[in-house]
């Protein structure tokens, strides 16, 4: 109806974004009391136990950051391409294949130097992660084939690839166990303090994170990626290639998720396993979405999971919670979080909030062919 | 042929979960949600119904607790997507990550991690008569002769014949339309999701209380994402769907009968298993710009 | 067979009033059509016709004003309660679901508990086509039918309701010339059962042919009620008005030069919904320091025409060129390059409502705005700064655009296009919506423009806004040009029946 039309407006919403954040863990402590109250143990104390302890000694300390590392990469790759539009729901598969490159490129460099080595199996991961993504992207910008699904199907198939290979050519030949021969050690990430599990990985996550922040908040391509993802129509008006953004967006997402599967089997695993990511790529959804798809809010989301994710260890040896408190925790929060930034419908375009643009995009496209005439 | 009789005996009991879940997914998608909670869905329907038929001794209670939390999820489900309107492939994902943590947290809590507990299983059972050795076919749990009986047939029936099916069909094609004709669109997708999710949860509590008889870490095993991929297979149609379930379990119980076999045990079997996704990720290439999705998939429905 | 004298209408509005914002889309209009006639309303686009029937049908909520059925007034909060009080309607916009069967169509919303009867679906569809000559497959896939025929399972799902007044928006809009006959054969015998119907339509032969009273809207008041024998002429000026007071042509502006046009159209056809062709053997051209006015009532192909010109769509047929650069199947990077302005008529869409004022208005050309590879943000405000002042922009650089009036929404598109200094402008519906001040103000920038030389090509569904700004004016009617003439010589009553289809051939 064309009047009402006229009138419509944005309507600004009264709420802040942090602060329904911090709504939205307040929210999800309450509802998680109730677990906690079934394991007999008292939620104020369990919450100082999960939050507040880990960061009272520099063991926990540095644990928190081990555990922040790889949902830093993940999380960083799930908000680039989130920010861009593209619903990249694939992240874990992505960082199985970076990991498969990894132990590829980690076991055969045999006895180049570290600093031959780490680049080319960084390198590597983040091919093979761009390389596990650009299907659904391609699929998505030539066909409108909605790639919630397919970047989904894509995580199960990287699993049996591990799989597959961990029990046929790539078995340990000595312990006959289903994990990948040990990677050389020059290839392996240096630790960053003596005698504790932090290793380099944490340092590249921040790296790429400060990149990415650069990338999109300071150049024009970034720029262009916002305004894709916040209007498809609106960028292609003013004469944005938006196909070729959120295809770069996914080759970068897919490339950011393969290094912290680098970063997994070069500083932690040392070798391809099975159990390789307890789900790093779907607790990525989770620090995006709680970062509210910045590079800052993913850092500080990222830091809060890995404070949250060894308190629950800690929690469980002190006061008997299961350590499995954490999957819980994370699961509401997403819920809670994903539930209050729709009262900001105000600005109804922002990723977070709008319905996918399934096709949307593409739907008055000319030919994906760019640049014949002028 | 024992192999054979084996084989397809084997099929109809592993295709089983998948028919729960594949038809509890197309009720939620025909209804206009993907319900990604589908894998939590199945886990929680697993420890539930098991922790419920341990503690009441009945395997049938432990059922009814399974499609009690089932329809839970469901409601939780339409509360983000029908309700706040939120991001229906996030909130499916939040959905599983809390449904499996909590079942893995009321495991840790209730059996401490201690010996593996069991229950009696439902009993195989064969209602027809013996004809010689194809009768091992016929000889299954009785929840899969509920799924391939009554389930699908009566979910077909009230999906395409019922008014009910044509409301659900409706908001999920056209929810203006059906808004028009004075259906309610919430209502609609709240009764659609909370079905779907009990039969997601019956599907994954067949693993507990009909075919293994204990409950174990990781044992949906991503059979949830095999039922999203399945759904799509049977372009969104409950019969094809199951067509897709059975062939997806025969290559499974072909495989897992395979690997035991001399000579077979160095094929790559985890590339058959790939096989349902990449068909499914095919065949949605191919059809490129034609596929048939529901008309409001993915798309909350407010009022102008 | 008009109703029985003393006898209440059958349907009856008294003084609704309804606004959106600082729009007033009707004024106190009173209305009301009786047993066994049609009543048509008359309008531009615009208008508030469809507006006062959605009030009627519960689909919108009037400010002021009631509705009475019988006689009896009745309280109208949905569709709901006016299928209950034996109204139906059929929108412009069909409410059926398309990969459904038509019987399933006419069964949705109607049973209560789980059966579904079907049957009396298709026994309901089989009565209706003998007693209304509405023939429909009951088991046919809606989403394969003609547009005709599914208008025909829309008409069918109101009188399935039992309904006694029909309210049809626009119908004949989407019909083929058969289909309208075959639609006006089935109205015929809805009338010989008593039947009321309301037909909104802007064409002026359909609605002599059909109607029995006609009453027409204009900038949303009732202008009056007349017969529907009342001559062609009449109703166009009822609908169109006459000539305003104290609008000012553009006098004392360049004459345009005999020189070539800049913008040139050959033969453009675009296809649009349902095959049939949106847009057909247009041709024009737009000389330097010209504007052409694009007269038509909206959905005649003007918003085909603007994807065109803006790159968003390419043609099926035909080319357009700027000078000597042939610009068919531009992308709009090219049309920017060619220093083709663009401002169409969805301004929202066509700029990026949540990012700021200053990156809105670089948006087109963002490689100018880098400095050693990043943005320069210090370059980007200096020019929002610029351009707030030159065009009058209320709002700071960081505002969001979603968070402005529409005025200034405006304005920024405007600031964003003219201040490439384009040498061809192509603009659509420039001040709809827009307040007295911010309409004025865009006006003047347009004719500036045009005394700087650029070719301007206006569609405006705005008579007065073409006859005040366009020194030649075409007319669009169903996709192609049905009239040509200099801003001189048009008069308004001509051009209304052209816009109404009912002119003499270009």
């Amino acid at each position: 109806m064309r009047l009402s039309s006229i009138s419509t407006r944005y309507p600004v919403s009264p709420w802040s974004t942090p602060a329904l954040v911090l709504f939205a863990i307040a929210i999800t402590f309450v509802i998680t009391a109730g677990p906690i109250l079934l394991a007999g143990a008292n939620p104020i104390a369990a919450y100082a136990e999960f939050v507040v302890i880990p960061l009272t000694s520099q063991f926990t300390l540095l644990e928190v950051l081990v555990s922040a590392t790889p949902i830093l990469f993940t999380g960083a790759a799930v908000a680039i391409a989130f920010r861009a539009g593209y619903w990249n729901i694939g992240a874990e598969g992505q960082l199985l294949l970076g990991a498969i490159a990894a132990a590829g490129v980690g076991t055969t460099v045999g006895d180049l130097p570290g600093i031959v080595a780490l680049p080319a199996m960084l390198l590597g991961g983040a091919i093979a992660g761009a390389a596990w993504a650009l299907l659904p992207a391609l699929l998505r910008v030539r066909f409108g084939i909605d790639e919630v699904v397919t970047t989904l199907l894509l995580n199960p198939v990287a699993l049996l690839l591990v799989n597959g290979l961990l029990h046929g050519p790539w078995r340990d030949p000595v312990t006959g166990f289903p994990e990948s021969p040990r990677i050389a050690a020059s290839a392996e990430f240096p630790a960053l303090i003596d005698r504790s599990r932090l290793h380099l990985g944490f340092v590249i996550a921040l790296v790429v994170i400060a990149t990415a922040w650069y990338v999109i908040a300071r150049t024009p391509a970034g720029l262009r990626l916002r305004a894709a993802g916040l209007s498809p129509h609106g960028a292609r008006f003013a004469g944005i290639n938006v196909s070729r953004t959120l295809i770069v967006a996914a080759l970068a997402s897919g490339a950011i998720a393969g290094l912290a599967g680098v970063s997994e089997v070069a500083g932690i695993q040392h070798r391809l396993t099975s159990g390789l990511s307890p789900g790093y790529g779907y607790t990525g959804i989770v620090v995006a979405t709680l970062g509210t798809l910045t590079m800052g809010g993913v850092v500080l989301a990222a830091l809060f999971l890995g404070d949250l994710t060894v308190g629950a260890s800690t929690a469980a040896r002190s006061l008997g919670i299961p350590s499995q408190l954490g999957a819980v925790v994370q699961g509401v929060l997403l819920l809670t979080v994903v539930a209050l930034l729709t009262l900001r419908r105000g600005n109804s375009s922002r990723p977070v909030d709008a319905g996918p643009p399934a096709g949307e995009s593409a739907e008055h496209e000319p030919a994906p062919t760019e640049g014949a005439v002028t | 042929m024992t192999l054979l009789i084996d084989l397809l005996a084997a099929t109809l009991r592993n295709a089983t979960p998948l028919v729960y879940g594949t038809v509890g997914e197309t009720y939620a998608e025909r209804g206009g949600v993907l319900n990604l909670g589908i894998e939590g869905t199945m886990y929680a329907g697993a420890f539930v119904g098991f922790a419920a038929a341990l503690a009441t001794g009945s395997p049938l209670l432990g059922l009814v607790a399974a499609v009690g939390v089932g329809l839970l999820s469901g409601a939780v489900m339409a509360l983000l997507t029908v309700t706040f309107g939120a991001n229906q492939h996030v909130s499916g994902i939040g959905l599983t990550i809390g449904l499996i943590g909590a079942s893995e947290f009321a495991n840790r809590l209730i059996f401490r991690g201690g010996e593996l507990q069991r229950i009696e299983p439902m009993p195989l059972i064969n209602p027809l008569p013996d004809v010689g050795p194809v009768s091992a076919v016929f000889s299954q749990y009785g929840l899969t002769w509920v799924a391939f009986l009554l389930v699908v047939p009566l979910a077909w029936w009230v999906l395409q014949r019922s008014s009910f099916g044509l409301e659900i069909r409706a908001v999920g094609e056209n929810p203006e339309a059906a808004d028009a004709a004075g259906v309610s669109v919430p209502r609609t997708r709240y009764l659609a999701l909370m079905i779907g999710g009990a039969l997601m949860a019956v599907g994954g509590a067949f693993f507990t209380l009909a075919l293994l008889g204990s409950f174990t870490l990781d044992i949906i095993a991503g059979r949830g994402w095999v039922c999203i991929a399945l759904v799509i297979f049977g372009r969104w149609r409950i019969g094809r769907g199951v067509v897709g379930a059975l062939l997806f379990s025969l290559i499974y119980s072909l495989q897992f009968r395979l690997q035991i076999l001399p000579g077979f045990g160095d094929l790559p079997f985890e590339l058959l298993l790939a096989l349902p996704y990449l068909v499914v990720i095919g065949a949605l290439a191919l059809s490129g710009r034609n596929v048939a999705y529901p008309g409001a998939y993915l798309k909350p429905y407010r009022r102008s | 067979m008009a109703g029985v004298p003393g006898s209440a209408p059958a349907l009856e509005l008294r003084g609704i009033t309804k606004r959106f914002g600082d729009l007033v889309a009707n004024r106190s209009v009173d209305f009301d059509v009786v047993g066994g006639e049609v009543h048509a309303l008359l309008g531009e686009n615009g208008a508030g016709k469809t507006t006062v029937m959605r009030i009627a049908y519960g689909l919108t909520h009037p400010d002021a004003g009631s509705v009475l059925v019988e006689g009896h007034e009745v309280a109208i909060r949905s569709p709901r309660d006016a299928i209950a009080a034996g109204i139906g309607m059929v929108t412009q916009h069909f409410s059926l679901v398309g990969p459904m069967s038509v019987a399933e169509n006419l069964a949705l919303g109607r049973a209560s508990g789980l059966r579904l009867d079907l049957d009396a679906a298709r026994r309901r569809a089989v009565h209706a086509a003998e007693r209304f000559g509405i023939r429909v497959d009951p088991d046919a896939r809606v989403a394969d039918l003609s547009v005709g025929e599914q208008q025909r399972v829309e008409i069918l799902k109101a009188l399935a309701r039992d309904c006694r007044i029909l309210i049809l928006d626009e119908p004949t809009a989407v019909l083929v010339p058969a289909e309208i006959e075959a639609l006006f054969a089935t109205l015929r015998s809805l009338l010989e059962e008593g039947l009321s119907v309301v037909f909104i339509s802007h064409k002026l032969g359909e609605v002599r042919a059909i109607s029995n009273r006609v009453s027409v809207l204009r900038q949303g008041q009732m202008i009056g009620t007349v017969a529907g024998s009342t001559d062609e002429r009449e109703l166009a000026r009822m609908m169109v008005g006459r000539p305003m007071l104290g609008v000012e042509r553009s006098a004392g502006a360049p004459a345009p030069s005999e020189a070539e046009p800049v913008l040139r159209i050959r033969d453009l056809r675009v296809d649009g919904a349902h095959g049939r062709p949106s847009v057909e053997d247009v041709s024009l051209g737009v000389r330097g320091g010209e504007i052409l006015g694009v007269a038509g009532v909206s959905g005649n192909g003007q918003t085909e025409l603007m994807a065109v010109l803006s790159g968003m769509r390419r043609p099926v047929a035909g080319t357009v060129s700027v000078g000597d650069l042939d610009l068919t199947g531009a992308d709009p990077r090219q049309m920017t390059a060619a220093r083709v302005g663009r401002i169409p008529e969805d301004r929202h869409a066509s700029l990026i409502p949540d990012l700021s004022v200053a990156y809105n208005l670089v948006m087109e050309r963002l490689d100018d705005f880098r400095h050693s590879g990043r943005i320069d943000e210090r370059a980007i405000r200096a020019h929002a700064d610029e351009l707030i002042a030159r065009f009058d922009i209320r709002a700071s650089p960081d505002d969001r655009v979603a968070a402005l009036s529409g005025g200034n929404i405006q304005k920024v598109l405007l600031a964003r296009v003219l201040s490439r200094d384009p040498r061809v402008l192509v603009v659509s519906q420039p001040t709809r919506g827009l307040d007295v001040g911010a309409t004025e103000y865009v006006r003047s920038q347009l004719l500036a423009r045009r005394a700087d030389g650029a070719a301007v090509l206006l569609v405006s569904e705005d008579l007065d806004e073409l006859l005040a700004l366009a020194d030649r004016l075409i007319v669009l009617y169903e996709g192609r040009i049905v009239g040509e003439m200099s801003a001189q010589e048009a008069d308004r009553e001509q051009l209304g029946m052209l816009m109404a289809g009912r002119g003499r051939n270009p």
